[in-house]
């Protein structure tokens, strides 16, 4: 099922994955879902001390952080000039001498993430890089615009140049248990799509449960989500490892049961290095270092890229980085 | 390896925790060590080393001590032990408190020092044994501190021997020289020979938190330096950790001495995973259970038993975990399985595990360092219960497993075996979870986890996993007495016949009908198995009646009628009250007979007061039946772990000689106000009140099997009580010597015992009776119920 990967072009965000179609819906299978909160915050909580990256794999993981990041400006004030600010920085997202210092060839991020509204300057300012343009959608941040809306939202984005669509559950069906209709929903989204690949934004911490959680990532992968995504960043409560080592382990379950593997977006409250690679270290444990490539991991993501970049100034020189030094986004 | 090679296999890499300090301390020490004693290091006189068993290099040169390094030991805890109790709780506090603070200054350094002498992953070492070191040194200040006002009429045993294994060395340290020390009490401790080096730092560490010389004690060697503070007769009390089999010998080497005595041991704890779990956590657990400190263990969820539907699907996701764990340097902070602790420990699991010839072994894929001493992580499934390695515990990174039907099956399987340390289950069906807890014969069951400790929580099993807690208030009678002093107790002999014939009975008493006396058997009169009697006198040598002479088959057939009345540990405390109540009722109605009998038969006069006392004592544990709760402990989590009061089982107790009536009631009324059934055997010179009682108990609807009289020679009897597999507990109050043979053959299943060692005991006086009987009667089970949605 796996295709294999020119390793050199690993830093390229890429598919060659094949896509998750789907399934049938089944809710025996939802039911059978179990998340015991205590034991799944115990192994949140050990892991970072479980697992430690030092020195040169601590900077070549910290690059792939960086492969992995959708820099997002989400903000009523987005302006032009200020996505095209944010693609240069997504093109050259580290100092060159950085790159030369750690012999490595120019690396992106993984993606640009931005309102429907700036995908064409986005697509732009990022012609002929290879970095998609994934656009948040369906009524985003909370996903209560008429239905109608929402599936032309996604078509609309699609047809203006994203490759990527960020959409948000209707978190009301998670609430009340009315699983089919979230799965009619994602359905909808995911043919509304087309070829542009589906994140489907569970908005974790307005779902209650992590039993929710669970059921929630279940549901869009059955309904065909190519990646899962905890959050909007704009809830009180965002990515958290609890959180994700519960969709991590729901992504396993379907990849066992399907043989499909479908992606995992955390966004919101990465803000570290040493979030980065606690994350990612909780990828490669529970899903394996297939999931640590851009086709199967992003980070939802602004002021993160500023700390890696300060932490590989620290490896490269040996000293202590200060934010000015390197050039914002 | 070059970041553009690792940016492209993501490999972890190294991440080495640097040896540097510890081995600068050992240097320090010029690589050599004598004993801690007296607040000093003695001169080294090396024969042993210790070595990491990760690379097998010489950590240091140790000495074993000798007779007279134990007998100065002892010597110096001796001296330092009533002044260190005289200072007083604070004072004892204060010190305890500059132990914990400086566990945690020199956290680093012992951490280190533990896994280079251990072989256990730093993480282990760094989060868990040294920090929860600390937690027991600030917890025992508190207890130090509060010893006065909570412990009223407790004071410390004196000097107190311990001797440790080498799976948590400074941990197993901290458990036992913190409750010890807070309660006034001194210390011997010996590390075990392979993992000396943390005690030895601790020792160092001793002189600079100001203990008093003497205070702590340390001598290192094997066991034969573990017998000679066994066998000392300076020695107060031993606390030990470690195997069955050397818990079954201290057991016995002890017997009679007089020594205290608390036994953590062996265990093959069962680990349940019911169909309605969340799997990924149960197995998640499974690795804290199995795979902590290279499944070295005692309380190592060994045994996995796992529900029938989701057998297939939870066997598959532990074999893949298995292949993601990483073993090799222990140094490594990013390493889940370090090394086995010795070579000869490595034998052993290989010999243990290569004769199996049952069920599917699974060997983990993950890489398997080739030097050094590592044992993969294995799983075999699909083993019987009667498989030998279902049965005995591997102490190795090596989980067996089976598959159960019903709930009921689970704890059928789970309690097959003759452990009962630790049991953990893993359900999101609560109700199902807290009906399972309480039926597993364990010290400590987890609920949807496992290994959690804590100093607030006991800790200990029942069986063979050995008796007594560590942690929490229970702990503290570990290390404590009841204050006062005792009086021997001479032999109460039975009455003779004052002439040769003897008299003929007298025709006044009574009506003249002749009477028999008999056993009372799970609620029925029998006569004797062997069909003998004796004849009693009264003091004046006047024949009061004949009393059956029971034998070992009496003794089988009460063991059994008490065993099928298991439904009285279920029964509720209110219940089990009314029935007290109802008893000392019919013994009220009967009152001026039985005092009058009382006097008769002992040749006293206080009759009339010891029946009058016997009402109070029914009364005060038909009190008790329904308040001796429990506790929910302030552990450091979100949950619960709750402290519950479980009666032992079925008890024999040899009742006191001198007051036939009131010592029997005073040990016969706690245990059943408890839920125990017991089998009582008379008083010896006095056994008719005894036999006039059972027909108070069967007017008084006490179902049939809960308490069950004999009557004979204490000295008879004694032997095949205290062999009895199927006993739990044996007290002994007579005024025959049984204690050393009561405590010797308690160790073929390590029963319970409280035996009086020939001391008197004034049954009249209240401190015969509350909360010690109740303590004696009754096990603490530790719950752990982390919750959380």
């Amino acid at each position: 099922m796996q295709t294999m990967i020119d390793p050199v072009s690993l830093q390229l965000p890429q598919t060659v994955e094949p896509r998750n179609p789907g399934q049938d819906f089944d809710a025996d299978w939802l039911r059978s879902l179990q998340a015991n909160t205590s034991a799944i915050e115990r192994r949140a909580k050990t892991l970072p001390g479980r697992r430690s990256v030092k020195k040169d794999h601590q900077a070549a993981w910290l690059l792939k952080a960086i492969t992995c990041i959708d820099l997002t400006t989400l903000s009523g004030d987005d302006t032009a000039a200020r996505v095209q600010r944010l693609c240069a920085k997504a093109r050259q997202p580290l100092r060159a001498d950085l790159l030369t210092a750690l012999d490595m060839p120019q690396i992106t991020t993984g993606a640009i993430c931005v309102y429907h509204e700036m995908i064409n300057p986005a697509v732009t300012a990022l012609s002929s890089s290879g970095i998609p343009v994934a656009a948040v959608s369906t009524g985003f941040p909370a996903g209560l615009s008429p239905f109608h809306l929402r599936v032309a939202e996604i078509e609309q984005s699609v047809a203006a140049g994203a490759e990527e669509i960020d959409i948000v559950i209707s978190r009301r069906h998670a609430l009340s248990g009315d699983w089919r209709a979230l799965y009619d929903e994602v359905r909808s989204f995911r043919a509304a799509a087309g070829h542009a690949h589906l994140k489907t934004i569970l908005a974790t911490g307005e779902l209650g449960t992590l039993r929710n959680v669970a059921r929630a990532s279940m549901v869009c992968m059955m309904a065909g989500a190519d990646f899962i995504k905890t959050s909007t960043g704009k809830e009180s409560v965002n990515a958290t490892l609890p959180v994700s080592l519960v969709m991590l382990r729901a992504i396993r379950t379907y990849f066992e049961r399907t043989g499909y593997r479908v992606g995992y977006k955390p966004a919101g409250g990465l803000s570290k290095a040493k979030d980065a690679l606690v994350y990612l270290s909780l990828i490669k444990e529970e899903l394996g270092p297939r999931w640590l490539q851009p086709d199967l991991f992003r980070i939802g993501a602004s002021s993160l890229l500023l700390d890696i970049e300060r932490q590989l100034e620290h490896h490269v020189t040996g000293n202590y980085s200060a934010g000015y030094r390197h050039a914002i986004g | 390896m070059t970041v553009k090679t690792i940016f492209e296999t993501m490999d972890y890499g190294t991440a080495p925790e640097s040896p540097a300090e510890a081995l600068g301390w050992l240097a320090e020490k010029g690589g050599r060590f004598g004993h801690f004693i007296g607040g000093a290091f003695t001169d080294p006189s090396p024969d042993f080393e210790s070595r990491n068993p990760a690379s097998g290099t010489v950590l240091a040169h140790l000495s074993t001590a000798t007779q007279a390094d134990v007998d100065r030991a002892v010597k110096s805890a001796r001296h330092a032990q009533p002044v260190w109790e005289a200072q007083g709780g604070h004072a004892r506090a204060k010190v305890l408190y500059g132990l914990a603070r400086l566990l945690q200054k020199h956290a680093r350094l012992f951490a280190v020092l533990e896994t280079l002498d251990n072989g256990k992953p730093i993480r282990e070492s760094r989060d868990i044994d040294i920090a929860l070191a600390q937690r027991h040194f600030y917890y025992h200040a508190g207890m130090a501190q509060l010893m006065a006002s909570e412990c009223p009429n407790q004071v410390a045993l004196g000097v107190c021997g311990q001797i440790i294994p080498w799976n948590f060395p400074l941990l197993m340290l901290a458990w036992k020289i913190a409750p010890a020390l807070a309660m006034g009490n001194t210390v011997v401790l010996k590390p075990a020979e392979y993992t000396s080096l943390t005690a030895l730092l601790f020792g160092d560490i001793c002189r600079q938190a100001a203990v008093p010389d003497g205070v702590v004690n340390i001598v290192t060697g094997d066991g034969g330096v573990g017998e000679k503070i066994v066998n000392h007769a300076g020695i107060d009390k031993i606390a030990f950790t470690g195997s069955t089999e050397v818990g079954r010998q201290i057991r016995q080497a002890t017997a009679g001495s007089g020594k205290a005595l608390t036994l953590e041991l062996g265990g093959k704890s069962p680990y349940i995973v019911f169909d309605d779990a969340d799997l990924d956590s149960a197995v998640e657990g499974l690795v804290d259970a199995i795979w902590l400190n290279q499944g070295q263990v005692c309380c190592a969820g060994s045994r996995l038993l796992v529900h029938e539907p989701v057998a297939a699907a939870f066997h598959a996701k532990v074999k893949a975990r298995m292949d993601r764990l990483r073993i090799g340097d222990p140094m490594d902070k990013s390493i889940d399985v370090g090394a086995i602790v010795d070579p000869i420990q490595h034998a052993a699991i290989t010999r243990m595990v290569n004769a199996n010839t049952d069920g599917e072994t699974y060997v983990t894929a993950a890489k398997i360092p080739s030097t050094g001493c590592f044992y993969p992580p294995t799983l075999i499934t699909g083993l019987s219960p009667s498989a030998r390695l279902m049965q005995e515990e591997i102490f190795g990174p090596v989980l067996v497993s089976t598959t159960f039907r019903t709930p009921a099956e689970a704890v059928q399987l789970a309690n097959n075996t003759r452990y009962g340390l630790a049991a953990t289950l893993w359900s999101e069906n609560i109700n199902l979870a807290l009906d399972i807890a309480p039926k597993l014969v364990a010290g400590v069951v987890w609920i949807n986890g496992t290994n959690m400790f804590d100093a607030a929580a006991g800790f200990g099993g029942v069986r063979e996993s050995g008796f007594g807690r560590e942690g929490g208030w229970e702990g503290l009678t570990a290390y404590t007495k009841p204050a006062g002093t005792s009086l021997p107790l001479e032999k109460i002999p039975m009455f003779e016949a004052k002439t040769d014939p003897p008299p003929k009975p007298d025709a006044s008493v009574g009506v003249g009908i002749d009477r028999t006396a008999k056993l009372y058997i799970g609620g029925k009169q029998s006569r004797p198995d062997g069909g003998y009697s004796r004849i009693m006198y009264d003091a004046n040598g006047a024949p009061l009646g004949q009393a059956p002479i029971a034998n070992r088959k009496d003794i089988r057939n009460a063991v059994e009628a008490a065993q099928a009345a298991a439904g009285w540990a279920k029964t509720t405390g209110h219940n089990r009250a009314q029935i007290l109540y109802f008893i000392a009722e019919n013994l009220s109605a009967r009152h001026a007979e039985f005092a009058a009998n009382i006097d008769r038969t002992t040749g006293g006069n206080t009759g009339q007061q010891e029946v009058e006392a016997s009402l109070s004592r029914l009364f005060s544990y038909a009190a008790w039946a329904d308040k001796y709760d429990g506790q929910a402990k302030g552990v450091p989590m979100r949950g619960l772990a709750l402290a519950l009061h479980e009666p032992v089982g079925v008890l024999a107790a040899f009742c006191a000689d001198d007051c036939p009536l009131l010592g029997l009631i005073s040990v016969m009324a706690p245990a059943i106000a408890m839920g125990n059934r017991c089998v009582l055997v008379a008083s010896e010179p006095f056994p008719l009140i005894a036999t006039n009682f059972y027909q108070i108990l069967e007017t008084s609807d006490l179902p049939a099997g809960v308490v069950n009289i004999l009557t004979g020679p204490h000295n008879d009897l004694v032997g095949p009580v205290a062999g009895h597999f199927n006993l739990d507990a044996v007290w002994s109050f007579s005024s025959s010597d049984l204690s050393a043979q009561i405590e010797a053959a308690s160790a073929g299943n390590l029963k319970r015992t409280w035996v009086n060692n020939r001391q008197a005991c004034d049954w009249f006086a209240p401190a015969t009776e509350g909360r010690h009987f109740l303590a004696a009667a009754t096990e603490v089970k530790t719950i752990w119920v982390p919750y959380g949605e």
